[in-house]
């Protein structure tokens, strides 16, 4: 069977007509884990066991005309930083251990819900910091597309094992690009939904204010059938919007004519990659081409995104990690009191990308350096909101890149800090101001997929997605 | 020598009796069986997050609308930062930016006269967990265990402006804090079981200076007598040290209550840096003016407008009124005994006298005495119809304290009854007279005093059930025609 590349539409067309069974398709995904893992390393734990029970289970409901969805019995994987009850959550550090989290995050137990079958859960940057999936204590995950290059990250697993038929699609988390740019490094398809679309409960925190639960899905009308299952006001998640239950397929195949299309002017300067930029254009003239109106707008602080978001990301990230000391769970190492304990499991749990992060964010709070760091960074973050409030005046959507070029090469970048934290700078404007953005393939370079993102207003992701599987329909045309 | 002035702030938690925790769905209340009440939520685990207890804001509003604070209209939660093993997320969640409410004051009354003393505003936070040190049991002796159980119950912090003058307010101001919270419902408020507990910051400074001296912080505090004591030691420390030339630092100390002493544990050096910034899980708290009104409403008439009620009209003496409203407990017990028809006065003494002392002799906590206003009220009745006397009656109530019993279920129980009919009376007296010829004798040569023991005899041979007043008069009757 060849259908490992196959979308859910497909996959789910082919389970209705009990051409094949949910048993028989998670067999050949764990086939294909088994192949590709020795080379990729998208997973840190394989449920081959209770994946098979669930395709069983989901084999019985459909033989009993009891399915409950599209998503029955149809094969996926989560990122490790989503707790599942009783399988393991490493958030591919040393510091979780063996921890198994008691309960399951509302994300994936709205998947679980409807039936998909949990494949196990992604490689990933450690704690999910890092653009490049180079940070895993469980060593780094190789691009399915050019093993040369990195595939991206944080969600560097989910966007790999999805993009090489390891499953149908992935959960990842996305606080500065996380699922936008390992998708768009993998060809596939990334949806960060606005803040509080998708519940974040259960989803081991990275930045608070930033974290948003994304989709890495092989094409558009995936992705919106995913977010249909898991978009939902979840009252465990104080953060959750009330309405974010919604047919988030509504505009799929409505047309772009008539819609109102921005080009960011200080994304298209010499700095800029020309194939990014061509890409962007392209995809620019055929939305004009169906009647779309493409206009340049300014939004002069996105030159700012950057340091506030490495201000605000890191403050709030110390914070959220302070509760890995030794003491309630994952490793513990010796120490002669509490304190050396703690200095000790942490010194030698956690990785040097996480203990930057966090000395940085325990400076930028400190008392001393409160209003110069994090109170400017929150005042910057306003201005970064007007900027788009001021554009969706003019603008229905935003088109831009995901992030300046093809992926970069293995290790290039490692160790540059400076250099490694601007391949999220087109990634993270969005997750400063809360708003849907989604990367999608788009044109290519070096026999590369290439990619472009589409931002728009708080709760516009029906939209987006619309105009998305427009430019994913033409790109198919022969 | 220098007169010195002694400037106290008080900075008081208190416990909210909310039934869950303030910011999950686990059980807010005491329970022996360490981790008992402890979820994702309050144990911090990844991915967790909280929600706020919408009752505790309720509370924290009602008890800041008690102490005539404003509410704010939008308050927030802030993270304050530290690793301790009482607090599993490393962070507190509190309201350090946007409190909840600011001002209001608490008027206290001391040997010197009234005072007010301003707040300065009222916080709410979760609490920490609780620590087991080496005698366990299960673990090694130096092992320390953690029990979350506490961790993550609503706290509400109420500090006040630097208003105290002496160690006497610092008390009084505790004690009229804690009668205050008491009746505006929204706290068990007990110091010895720490579900209010008080830090007091004390400085010293030549007296008539304006500018404020260094303060030190004394914590574990744990009784209002403490808080007296804790004070009084600090400011006598700190002028003691001014007068041997020294320097007050500023640090915080602990009380030692069996000393008598406090120790330094902290100096300002050493003080944490919090890092406080606000909480990116959790929404505002808006609240909206017409459901703050709400509130209120639901306040209990309070002890100030209590005590001049009780004073204008029902005629009760200052003293007795402040007793009564010392405690919402009694106040109540007092205010329906009285609807139901019983006399202020009588009543006012009954719960001074009587109750107060069963609680007092029993150790029982005023809210935990099941004796109802209806039980009081026919109590009285039965005392002032004559059908008891008050000795009996005294008897009856000790029982209605022990057991919540109604009056007429004990006296039926015991074989009470007050006999108050001559004809049954008149045998016992003269059998008393014929009895005690001294006795009658010695009346009769005007020694009143007599009267007195004649009418113990008579009290005694009808087993305490005569109505003394009607025994009084029989014998008087029957002396007087001896004469």
């Amino acid at each position: 069977m060849n259908g490992l590349t196959m979308t859910i539409e497909a996959l789910s067309g082919l389970l209705e007509k009990k051409e094949v069974s949910s048993i028989e398709l998670t067999e050949a995904f764990l086939q294909q884990i088994q192949a590709k893992e020795p080379e990729l390393n998208a997973f840190i734990t394989v449920t081959r066991e209770t994946a098979l029970e669930a395709a069983a289970a989901s084999d019985a409901r459909r033989g009993r005309g009891e399915a409950i969805g599209r998503l029955d019995g149809i094969p996926f994987s989560l990122k490790d930083n989503f707790s599942v009850k009783g399988i393991p959550m490493t958030c591919a550090s040393k510091m979780l251990g063996n921890y198994r989290p008691p309960y399951t995050a509302t994300a994936a137990e709205h998947l679980l819900q409807a039936g998909a079958v949990l494949l196990g859960k992604n490689n990933m940057d450690e704690f999910a910091i890092g653009s490049s999936t180079e940070n895993s204590a469980f060593g780094p995950v190789k691009n399915p597309l050019d093993p040369l290059r990195v595939p991206g990250g944080s969600s560097g697993g989910s966007a790999a094992c999805v993009a090489a038929g390891e499953a149908a699609f992935s959960l990842g988390s996305d606080t500065g690009g996380s699922v936008r740019q390992p998708a768009a490094c993998c060809g596939i398809v990334g949806l960060k939904p606005t803040y509080g679309v998708i519940s974040r409960y259960g989803v081991t925190a990275l930045a608070s204010s930033l974290d948003q639960v994304g989709i890495l899905a092989r094409n558009i009308k995936d992705t919106a059938l995913i977010l249909n299952q898991v978009a939902s006001y979840d009252p465990k998640d104080s953060m959750s919007w009330r309405d974010a239950a919604a047919d988030y397929s509504a505009a799929i195949g409505a047309g772009v004519a008539g819609k109102r299309i921005g080009i960011v002017k200080e994304y298209l300067g010499s700095d800029m990659d020309p194939d990014a930029l061509a890409w962007v254009r392209q995809a620019a003239d055929w939305l004009t081409a169906a009647g779309a109106r493409v206009e340049e707008v300014s939004m002069p602080n996105m030159a700012h995104c950057l340091a506030c978001y490495y201000v605000l990301m890191s403050a709030e990230f110390h914070a959220n990690m302070g509760r890995f000391d030794g003491l309630r769970f994952g490793m513990r190492a010796e120490g002669d009191d509490y304190f050396s304990m703690i200095t000790n499991s942490r010194t030698q749990g956690l990785g040097p990308e996480v203990k930057t992060r966090i000395l940085f964010g325990t400076y930028v709070l400190s008392e001393a350096q409160y209003e110069k760091f994090f109170l400017k960074a929150m005042k910057v973050r306003t201005l970064i909101c007007r900027d788009y409030e001021e554009a969706f005046k003019k603008v229905d959507c935003l088109l831009t890149p995901v992030q300046n070029g093809l992926p970069f090469h293995w290790g290039s970048r490692q160790g540059d800090s400076v250099k490694m934290a601007a391949t999220d700078k087109l990634a993270i404007p969005s997750n400063l101001a809360g708003l849907p953005a989604l990367a999608l393939p788009f044109g290519s370079a070096e026999g590369l997929p290439g990619a472009v993102q589409l931002i728009g207003k708080p709760f516009s992701e029906a939209m987006l997605l619309g105009i998305a599987d427009y430019l994913e329909q033409e790109g198919q045309r022969p | 020598m220098t007169a010195y002035e002694i400037v106290v702030g008080m900075e008081c938690h208190v416990e909210l009796k909310t039934k869950t925790k303030l910011f999950c769905s686990c059980a807010a209340e005491f329970s022996d069986d360490p981790n008992r009440h402890i979820c994702p939520v309050c144990l911090g685990m990844p991915g967790a997050l909280p929600v706020v207890n919408r009752q505790a804001i309720e509370y924290a509003v009602k008890a800041a609308l008690a102490l005539h604070c404003q509410v704010q209209l939008t308050s927030r939660f802030d993270r304050k930062n530290y690793h301790y093993p009482d607090l599993p997320a490393a962070y507190q969640i509190t309201q350090m930016f946007y409190p909840i409410a600011k001002g209001g004051y608490v008027d206290i009354e001391t040997s010197k006269g009234c005072r007010r003393i301003r707040l300065n505003r009222i916080h709410v936070e979760a609490d920490a967990g609780k620590l087991l040190h080496g005698s366990s049991g299960i673990g090694g002796a130096g092992d320390s265990l953690a029990d979350d159980n506490r961790g993550s119950t609503p706290l509400i912090e109420i500090v006040s402006e630097p208003d105290i003058r002496s160690a006497e307010e610092a008390r009084v101001y505790g004690e009229k804090l804690r009668t205050i919270l008491e009746y505006a419902g929204v706290s068990d408020v007990k110091m010895e079981q720490g579900s209010m507990r008080c830090d007091a910051n004390v400085s010293v400074r030549p007296k008539g200076d304006p500018v404020l001296g260094t303060r030190a912080e004394v914590k574990n505090v744990n009784s209002f007598k403490a808080v007296e004591r804790a004070v009084h030691y600090e400011a006598e420390r700190q002028i003691d040290l001014i007068e041997e030339g020294g320097v007050v630092v500023q640090e915080t100390r602990g009380w030692d209550d069996e000393k008598g002493i406090s120790i330094s544990m902290r100096l300002k050096e050493n003080a944490h840096d919090y890092r406080y910034f606000p909480e990116p899980d959790l929404p505002p708290i808006i609240l909206d003016p017409e459901q703050i009104r709400a509130i209120g409403l639901t306040l209990p008439e309070m002890p100030e407008a209590r005590k001049v009620r009780m004073v204008s009209e029902l005629k009760l003496s200052e003293y007795d009124s402040e007793q009564i409203t010392a405690s919402r407990y009694t106040a109540d017990l007092f205010d329906e005994t009285v609807t139901l028809g019983a006399e202020p006065k009588a009543v006012a003494n009954w719960i001074m006298g009587e109750l107060m002392r069963c609680a007092r002799t029993k150790g029982v906590d005023l809210a935990a005495i099941p004796v109802k206003a209806q039980n009081l009220a026919a109590l009285l009745a039965h005392v002032a119809e004559g059908k008891i006397n008050n000795k009996q009656a005294k008897e009856v109530f000790e029982e209605m304290f022990d057991s919540g019993e109604a009056p007429e279920v004990i006296i039926r129980k015991k074989g009470m009854t007050q006999v108050s009919d001559a004809g049954a009376l008149e045998e016992i007296v003269q059998t008393v007279l014929a009895g005690n010829p001294k006795s009658v004798e010695d009346y009769k040569n005007g020694r009143t005093q007599a009267m007195g023991f004649l009418v113990g005899q008579v009290m005694k041979a009808s087993k305490g059930q005569a109505n003394p007043g009607v025994v009084n008069q029989l014998l008087t009757a029957a002396l007087e025609a001896m004469k």
